[in-house]
C-alpha cells in the first residue's frame, strides 16, 4: 500500500468505541481474604496504587441464588441488613483495618462481574479492564496487574431432597456461622470426614449448633487420627460406609438426613438405613478453586486432583499464563500460607510493573495438596448413584435429573416424543467425538441456570465421567462467561457507554446492501433498498 | 497417508450450512460424510439470535415454506416458533421497521402495525413508551445449538456420517476435479465436494487455487435468566437481535462487531467484553418491564462476511466437483433451504427452487487484493500492555 494511503475505519465495528477508563488501579486486587489482603497490604508498601475489592457483604437477593456459594436458604433475616452485615466483615477480617490505613482502596459489597485484557481475538480493549458492580452501579476499571484471590466455593453433590432448604455447603456454613452470625440451623448432619468436615463439626459445637453425625462414604475417616480423635472426643459420631440418600422434610425445610450403609459392592445394605433428625445438611466434601475470572480473561487452566479442581497454572510467583494477572490463596489450591503468597504475588506483580523490588525473599513453597480428592469425590457420586434414583436432580436450576442428563434428553417443555430423539443418549454423542460437557449443557440445559452452574458444574462432569468410563479430568471444563455474577440489566445497564458507541450501534453488521431484496440487485431499485440510514434491516 | 472409507459426497465444515446439505443429500439417499474441525455446530452456527426470517434472501420463500416442517422433517426439535415482532422505540426504528414491512409486503408477506396498547397485550414486557410495533406474521426463530445437533443425528439416521475434531489439511485433485480430502486422520476420497466451512472457507478454497474474499469479525450475545413466557418469542428491536427461549430466557445480541485477522482453524478463545453493558441497557430499555431480569451468560462468536454482505453458494467450474457456500454472516434461518440449494448444486449445477446466480463468486473477479484495508474492515490496534510502565512512587 502507498505509505501515504490512509486506513478507514468502519464506522460499525468496535474500534474506537470502549470510552477512555477513568477509574484506574495500578494493582487490583480481588478477594480480601488472608491472600488478598496480604497482596494489598504488600503492594501498598511497595508504592502501588492498589485496589481491593471484596464482594462482601453479599446481597441477601445473591445468596438466595446460591451465589457465591451454596448458602441453602439457612440465612437468617440479618443478612437483610447492610449495615450490620459490613460491621461484622470489619470485625471478623482483622486485616482490613491495616490495608485502609496503608491507603488501599477498599471496595466492599462490590462484585467484579469480568476481567478483560487484549489477546488473539480481543484487540479492541482500552487496556486492561475489570466491570465492577456494587448494588446500584456497574462501572469499568482500568488495572495493570491483577491478583485474583477468589477463594473457593462449595462443591455441591445431589441427592433427593436437596432442593430443601437446610442443605447447605462447607464455605457458605462458615460464612453465615462465623462471618454474618446469621446462620438459622440447630442441629448438623456433615456429608464428609477430612478437615474441611472435621473443621466445620468443631465450628458448629463451638457456636452451640448439634452436630448429629458426619457421613463417610469411605471405611476410614479421612481427617488426621488426632482431628478425629478430638471431634470423636466431643461426642460426634463418624458414621464410615454410609452415605445419604434423602434429605427428607417440607417445602420450609429439611427434618431429617436418611442415610444408608454401604455393602462390600458400593450397594445399599436395607437394613443399614438410618433416619438422622437434623434441620441442616452440610456437604463438607470438598472445595473447589474459584476460577471464573481466570476462565474469563483466558489464562490457561488445568484440572488439578491436588488443587481440588481447574486452576490457572502458575509460575513460581503465582502469575497464570495472562501476564500480570496472578492467582493465590484456594483459588490456586490449598494454600499454606495464603498470606505468604499473596504478597509474593505483589511483589512479583510490582516487579512486572517496573518497581524495583527490593530484599526479595523467596517464594513460599507450594503445598503439596491432596492429589486424593478427585478419587474421593468419585466414590461420593459412585456410593451417591448407587444408591439414588436416576431422577435425583444433577442441575437444580433447570430441575435436570441424572437420567435427563445421561439420555441427552430435551427439556421438559418441549415434550418430545420422536422415536428418534427417544433412541437418542449419551453414546450417540460418545460415538462422534471425546466427551464434551457444553455439548450435554446445550442439549438438556443442565448447567444453564441462574446459578450459573455453581451448583452443578462438577457434579454433571463426574456423573458424565462416570456413565463414560473416562477420568474426571479428562472431562473439558464447562466454561465461565462473564457477567460471573448473575447482575439485574438494569444495573449492568449503567456500565456507561461512550457517545461513539452509540452512534455506531447497528444490529449487526451495517454492511451497506446486505439486505437488499435479492431481486433489487444490480438493478436501479438497489440503492432505494437502502433506507439512508445506512443501518441493518435485520429481521 | 491413511486411506479411509470415503463417500460420494464429503462435505467440509459441520456448520448449520455443511450439516443441511448434508442431511439434504442422505435423506436422498447419497453417501455423505462431513468433517469438521471440531464439534459440530460449535462455532457462529450454534451461537447466534435463531433468527428464521430472511426476506432479503433469493433462498427466502424456501426458508418459510421449510421452517414450520422441520421438526417432522427432522425427527428432532429445533424449537422453531412462528412470528416476529419488532418494537419501535424512536421514530426512526419505526421508520426503518415500517419500510422493511413494505419490502416484505411485496414480496406477499403480511404484517400488521400496533400500536402501544396491543403491543403491551402481545409483549408483556414491553414498555409504555414505546412507540409501537410491527407484527411479522411469516418468519420465526428456532434454538441454533438444538438445530445443529438436530441436523447431525438426523442426517446419520439417512446413513450418512459425521466425522468430529478432523481438520482438512488439503485436497487431492486430479483431471479438473476434486478426488479426495486430506486430514490429520488421513485421506477420505469423494465424487463431489462441498466447502462450507465459515471463516475458514477462504483459507481452504485458496489450496484449490480460489480466491473467495472474506472478512472474519468477532460479534457478542447475553442471556438473562428465565422469565414468564411470552406468546411471542421472536420480539426484538432497539438495535438487538435476539428472541425469548421457550424456557423463558431473553437471549440477545447486537452492535459493533470487532474484525479478526484471518486464521487458518486454529483454536483461540473467543471472549465476550464489556460491550455487554451496553447490550444490557439496550435491552432494558426494549422490555422496561424486565430491567430487573439478571444478566446470566454472555458469549461471542465469530462469523465471516463477503465483501457486499451476501453469499456466496456456487459451484465452482475448475475443479468442476466442488460447490462453496458461506452465508455472509447470516445462515442460520436460511439454512434449512441453504441446504437444498447445495444439494441442487451438487446433484445437478443448479438450484431447482429459485435462481441465486447472483450469488456466485463470479462478482468478485477484479476485486482488489486490499479490499479489507480500503473498507477498514481491519482489526483495532491493541493497546500496549503496562509493562514496566509503573512509576515508583516510594
Amino acid at each position: 500500500m502507498d505509505g501515504s494511503a490512509v486506513t478507514p475505519i468502519d464506522a460499525k465495528s468496535i474500534t474506537g468505541k470502549y470510552p477512555e477508563i477513568t477509574r484506574r488501579s495500578q494493582l487490583l486486587v480481588v478477594g480480601a481474604g488472608p491472600a488478598g489482603i496480604a497482596a494489598a497490604l504488600e503492594g501498598a508498601r511497595l508504592g502501588l496504587q492498589v485496589t481491593l475489592v471484596d464482594e462482601n457483604p453479599v446481597p441477601g437477593e445473591m445468596m438466595g441464588l446460591d451465589v457465591p456459594q451454596f448458602y441453602g436458604q439457612c440465612m437468617t433475616g440479618a443478612v437483610q441488613n447492610p449495615g450490620r452485615m459490613v460491621e461484622q466483615i470489619l470485625a471478623t477480617s482483622p486485616g482490613l483495618e491495616a490495608a485502609f490505613d496503608a491507603g488501599v482502596e477498599v471496595l466492599l459489597g462490590t462484585s467484579v462481574w469480568g476481567a478483560f485484557v487484549n489477546g488473539p481475538a480481543v484487540q479492541s480493549l482500552p487496556g486492561r479492564v475489570a466491570g465492577l458492580a456494587d448494588q446500584s452501579q456497574s462501572w469499568l476499571c482500568g488495572f495493570d496487574a491483577l491478583v485474583l484471590a477468589t477463594g473457593a466455593r462449595d462443591l455441591v453433590l445431589s441427592f433427593a431432597g436437596i432442593e430443601r432448604p437446610g442443605v447447605i455447603g462447607a464455605n457458605a456454613f462458615h460464612a453465615l456461622v462465623a462471618r454474618y452470625d446469621a446462620f438459622k440451623g440447630r442441629r448438623l448432619v456433615i456429608l464428609g470426614s477430612d478437615t474441611l468436615a472435621i473443621e466445620t463439626a468443631f465450628l458448629a459445637l463451638d457456636h452451640g449448633i448439634e452436630v448429629a453425625a458426619l457421613v463417610e462414604v469411605r471405611g476410614e475417616p479421612q481427617g488426621s487420627p488426632a482431628a478425629v480423635a478430638a471431634i470423636e472426643a466431643r461426642g460426634v459420631a463418624i458414621l464410615t460406609r454410609h452415605v445419604i440418600v434423602e434429605a427428607t422434610g417440607t417445602l420450609e425445610g429439611v427434618d431429617a438426613a436418611v442415610v444408608v450403609a454401604l455393602d462390600a459392592g458400593g450397594g445399599a445394605r436395607p437394613e443399614g438405613r438410618r433416619v438422622i433428625a437434623c434441620d441442616t445438611i452440610c456437604l463438607a466434601i470438598g472445595l473447589v478453586p474459584t476460577v471464573e475470572l481466570a476462565d474469563v480473561l483466558g489464562c490457561q487452566l488445568a484440572a488439578r486432583a491436588d488443587r481440588g479442581g481447574h486452576v490457572a497454572t502458575r509460575d513460581a510467583s503465582g502469575q497464570s499464563s495472562v501476564a500480570g494477572v496472578f492467582a493465590v490463596g484456594d483459588c490456586a489450591g490449598p494454600a499454606p500460607d495464603a498470606a505468604a503468597a499473596g504478597a509474593a504475588a505483589a511483589r512479583a506483580a510490582a516487579h512486572w510493573l517496573g518497581v524495583a523490588v527490593p530484599d526479595e525473599p523467596p517464594s513460599p513453597t507450594p503445598d503439596p495438596g491432596n492429589s486424593d480428592t478427585f478419587a474421593y469425590r468419585m466414590d461420593w457420586m459412585r456410593a451417591l448413584t448407587a444408591t439414588g434414583s436416576p431422577r435425583v436432580l444433577a442441575c437444580l436450576c433447570e430441575e435436570v435429573t441424572r437420567a435427563d442428563l445421561l439420555g441427552v434428553k430435551p427439556p421438559r417443555y418441549l415434550d418430545c416424543t420422536s422415536p428418534q430423539m427417544v433412541a437418542r443418549d449419551a453414546r450417540s454423542l460418545l460415538a462422534d467425538g471425546p466427551l464434551n460437557h457444553d455439548q450435554f449443557k446445550r442439549l438438556t440445559r443442565a448447567s444453564m441456570g441462574p446459578c450459573q452452574a455453581r451448583r452443578c458444574r462438577e457434579q454433571v462432569a463426574m456423573l458424565l465421567a462416570l456413565a463414560s468410563d473416562v477420568p474426571v479430568e479428562a472431562v473439558p471444563l464447562a466454561g465461565y462467561r462473564a457477567p460471573v455474577r448473575p447482575l439485574p440489566l438494569s444495573l449492568l445497564a449503567t456500565t456507561g457507554e461512550s457517545p461513539a458507541m452509540t452512534a455506531g450501534w447497528d444490529v449487526w453488521f451495517g454492511i451497506p446492501g446486505q439486505w437488499t431484496p435479492y431481486a433489487d440487485i444490480g438493478t436501479e431499485r438497489e440503492v432505494l433498498d437502502d433506507d439512508g440510514s445506512g443501518d441493518s434491516m435485520h429481521l | 497417508m491413511t486411506s479411509n472409507r470415503g463417500a460420494a459426497v464429503v462435505i467440509v465444515g459441520g456448520g448449520v450450512s455443511g450439516l443441511s446439505a448434508a442431511w439434504w443429500l442422505a435423506r436422498s439417499g447419497y453417501d455423505v460424510l462431513v468433517l469438521d474441525k471440531g464439534i459440530v455446530g460449535w462455532e457462529a452456527s450454534g451461537r447466534n439470535g435463531g433468527g428464521a426470517t430472511h426476506y432479503q434472501s433469493p433462498l427466502f420463500h424456501e426458508e418459510q415454506r421449510l421452517w414450520p416442517q422441520m421438526d417432522a422433517l427432522l425427527g428432532y426439535p429445533t424449537e422453531y416458533r412462528r412470528e416476529r415482532i419488532i418494537i419501535n422505540l424512536t421514530p426512526a426504528q419505526q421508520a426503518r421497521t415500517r419500510h422493511m414491512a413494505t419490502v416484505c409486503r411485496d414480496l406477499g408477506y403480511p404484517s400488521v402495525e400496533l400500536d402501544n396498547g396491543q403491543l403491551r397485550t402481545l409483549v408483556p414486557l414491553a414498555g409504555d413508551d414505546a412507540l409501537g410495533a410491527t407484527h411479522f406474521q411469516f418468519g420465526g426463530h428456532a434454538n441454533p445449538q438444538r438445530t445443529v445437533q438436530a441436523y447431525a443425528w438426523a442426517l446419520q439416521d439417512h446413513g450418512g456420517r459425521v466425522m468430529q475434531h478432523c481438520p482438512v489439511t488439503g485436497f487431492v485433485t486430479a483431471g479438473g476435479r476434486v478426488t479426495a480430502v486430506e486430514t490429520r486422520a488421513g485421506r477420505y476420497g469423494c465424487d463431489a465436494l462441498v466447502i462450507a466451512a465459515g471463516p475458514q472457507t477462504g483459507v481452504l478454497l485458496r489450496q484449490l487455487g480460489i480466491t473467495l474474499p472474506l472478512a472474519a469479525a468477532r460479534a457478542e450475545m447475553i442471556v438473562t435468566e428465565p422469565l414468564p413466557l411470552m406468546q411471542h418469542g421472536g420480539v426484538d428491536g432497539n438495535g438487538l437481535y435476539g428472541r425469548q427461549t421457550l424456557r423463558g430466557n431473553l437471549a440477545y445480541g447486537g452492535g459493533p462487531h470487532e474484525w479478526l485477522d484471518e486464521n487458518d482453524g486454529t483454536e483461540i478463545a473467543r471472549p465476550s467484553t464489556p460491550l455487554l453493558g451496553s447490550l444490557s441497557r439496550r435491552l432494558a430499555a426494549l422490555f422496561p418491564k424486565a430491567a430487573h431480569a439478571r444478566v446470566i451468560r454472555s458469549w461471542a462468536g465469530i462469523i465471516e462476511n463477503t465483501p457486499d454482505g451476501r453469499p456466496v453458494i456456487d459451484r465452482l467450474g475448475d475443479p468442476d466437483n466442488v460447490v462453496v457456500c458461506t452465508m455472509s454472516s447470516v445462515g442460520f434461518g436460511l439454512s434449512p433451504a441453504t441446504g437444498h440449494a447445495i444439494h441442487d448444486l451438487v446433484l445437478d449445477g443448479t438450484c431447482s427452487f429459485a435462481n441465486i446466480d447472483k450469488l456466485s463468486l463470479r462478482r468478485f473477479d477484479g476485486l482488489p487484493a486490499d479490499w479489507r484495508q480500503r473498507r477498514g474492515w481491519v482489526p483495532p490496534l491493541a493497546v500496549a500492555d503496562p509493562v514496566g510502565s509503573a512509576v515508583d512512587r516510594r
